[in-house]
């Protein structure tokens, strides 16, 4: 069969992956649900917008402030068409999905969310999608209700089903979850929950912080009502986020950061606010990185999301097989692939993930031990920390070959 | 490498952890975590005129944390309390045999020794409230 994307053409892109570590070892990269490499194609238009038109946007009329403007403007079309959404304006600009996420609770729930209501998250939430929720129940004085994570990393519907009944009619006020747990790796069939919610009135908030970056995404077939993530974690510059509000929901939400560019006209006592997005989007934006973030989705778009899902489920399924064959493993999460993103968390009996992770090091394999921002999750588990390797684009079967001999010597120096 | 970190001592101080446990009426009980691996470490201390006269860890976490715990109960068992006052990072390193461990590591050998110091801070501010002031930067080990 042909190969989907051609793993070893798409490495040359990346400079960071032909760097060597101590002893001439390669880099074996497998932390990517924490951040992603970036190819030369951002690195280099960012470099461009400091070197040929680095100027600020929007207001100014020379040339270099127009191209600025213009290359920034793009990326938010090309946002747009990315996850399908019908306006641009649908786009606003954040530093990452944590401050998308506090947009919303800030913005949007300081108005809609009220004592004695409801917000319903997930237990395996990152911080990033409780936290903001805990503060805001806190000074609202709502409650937040979580639904429950089975054994195999899956939750079920009906349960969503009994929890919005026992809160009684119209106290519910948002659906947050995560589309792809960052631990467990779990897809969440959100099609069919925003339906159900949407049935009942509730709007529903994506966290696409691992999604987005791995799958086709359609704002307009799942119906979303929000969707949050990150440019990082996708190829793209750090410091740029996304938060994604249908039209309807934005235009009557109040800003978040106010001050300049959010504003049409300013006076002494009143203010009038820039129409959406511009709205939301107070002082200067990380230009810069913006740009690089468009240059990351041109990257994304020319090997296609359907290519990089299937070339990650490929990859997942050869890494979930070689993991099962280690003594006194144990993986967390769904055991279908097509179940699960490109992630898997694990325990080996008697090696802390600490110290699995130290020295898989030596091996140059970059993996991610901890609690991974999902404390509750961890709690559940009832476990303090887990070891993930989570993969990308560039990672190759011979990359998950060195992790699981990696595996083994961690197991011979700990005699498990 | 990490075959110079894993030594055997490490591995039977986190395989056979000494001191490991409860004392029953501690005169000071004290537990602090690692925010970013979520190593825990309490300790629990018995003093007479001042001296250690039984201590005793309790935790989970990774071998370094573990194995640093457990060396450093020997370390100050029947020793004046004011000995730790004066242990500093280094003295817990080469105790351990981990002179160059990452900044990230680091954290995890040392949470015991902020653990103790912790707890040699209260039981000094608890005899005599008006030293918290000069005690405050006592339990800096980083
Ligand atoms: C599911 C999920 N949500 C939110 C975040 C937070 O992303 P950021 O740190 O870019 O705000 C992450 C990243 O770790 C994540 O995996």
């Amino acid at each position: 069969m042909q190969a989907l994307l051609d793993v070893y053409k798409i490495r040359q892109d990346f400079p960071i992956l032909s760097r060597k570590l101590f002893d001439g070892k390669n880099l074996v990269y497998l932390d990517n649900a924490a951040t992603t490499q970036k190819p030369k194609e951002v690195i280099d238009a960012i470099s461009r917008y400091y070197s040929e038109y680095n100027a600020n946007i929007h207001r100014a009329v020379y040339q270099i402030a127009e191209e600025a403007t213009e290359e920034y403007e793009k990326t938010r079309e090309k946002i747009r068409k990315f996850i399908n959404a019908r306006h641009s304006e649908e786009i606003i600009f954040t530093r990452n999905t944590t401050e998308s996420i506090n947009l919303v609770a800030y913005a949007w729930g300081g108005s809609n969310v009220k004592k004695g209501n409801k917000i319903i998250l997930t237990e395996y939430e990152h911080h990033s999608n409780l936290v903001p929720w805990q503060v805001l129940g806190r000074t609202k004085g709502a409650k937040l209700n979580y639904l429950q994570v089975d054994n195999e990393g899956y939750i079920s519907l009906e349960e969503l089903d009994k929890i919005i009944s026992i809160t009684g009619e119209g106290k519910t006020k948002l659906i947050t979850l995560s589309e792809m747990s960052n631990v467990l790796g779990t897809i969440f069939p959100v099609k069919e929950l925003i339906k159900l919610a949407h049935d009942k009135k509730i709007p529903v908030l994506l966290d696409g912080a691992q999604s987005v970056p791995h799958m086709p995404t359609d704002v307009q077939d799942t119906d979303c009502d929000f969707l949050a993530f990150s440019a990082h974690k996708m190829l793209g510059p750090t410091g740029v986020g996304v938060l994604y509000v249908k039209k309807e929901i934005l235009e009557k939400m109040n800003p978040f950061i106010s001050g300049g560019d959010m504003i049409k006209e300013v006076h002494k006592e009143n203010t009038i606010f820039n129409e959406i997005p511009y709205k939301f989007e107070g002082g200067t934006p990380n230009i810069a990185d913006v740009i690089g973030f468009g240059a990351a989705i041109d990257y994304l778009n020319e090997i296609g999301m359907k290519n990089v899902r299937e070339h990650e489920v490929k990859m997942t399924e050869y890494l979930m097989s070689k993991l099962t064959e280690i003594k006194s493993i144990k993986i967390y999460g769904p055991k279908r692939s097509e179940d699960r993103g490109g992630l898997v968390s694990f325990n080996i009996e008697g090696i802390h993930p600490h110290d699995c992770a130290t020295i898989l090091n030596d091996f140059g394999v970059a993996i991610r031990s901890g609690h991974h921002c999902a404390q509750v999750l961890m709690e559940k588990l009832d476990i303090v920390a887990s070891s993930r390797a989570s993969l990308y684009i560039y990672n190759t079967k011979e990359e998950i070959d060195i992790l699981i001999d990696a595996l083994n010597h961690a197991r011979r120096i700990f005699k498990t | 490498m990490s075959e110079d970190i894993y030594r055997e001592m490490i591995l039977d101080h986190y395989r056979n952890p000494r001191n490991k446990g409860k004392i029953e009426e501690p005169d000071i009980r004290i537990n602090d975590s690692n925010p970013l691996c979520g190593d825990e470490i309490s300790i629990d201390l018995k003093v007479e005129n001042d001296v250690i006269k039984d201590i005793k860890f309790d935790g989970r976490g990774c071998a370094i944390s573990q194995a640093s715990a457990s060396m450093l109960t020997e370390m100050v068992s029947n020793k004046p309390l004011t000995t730790i006052k004066d242990l500093t990072k280094d003295d817990i390193l080469e105790n351990i045999g981990l002179t160059n461990l990452g900044p990230a590591r680091i954290k995890c050998a040392l949470l015991s020794l902020k653990v103790l110091k912790l707890g040699m801070v209260k039981y000094y501010v608890d005899k005599d409230p008006s030293s918290a002031d000069e005690m405050k930067d006592q339990s800096k080990v980083y």
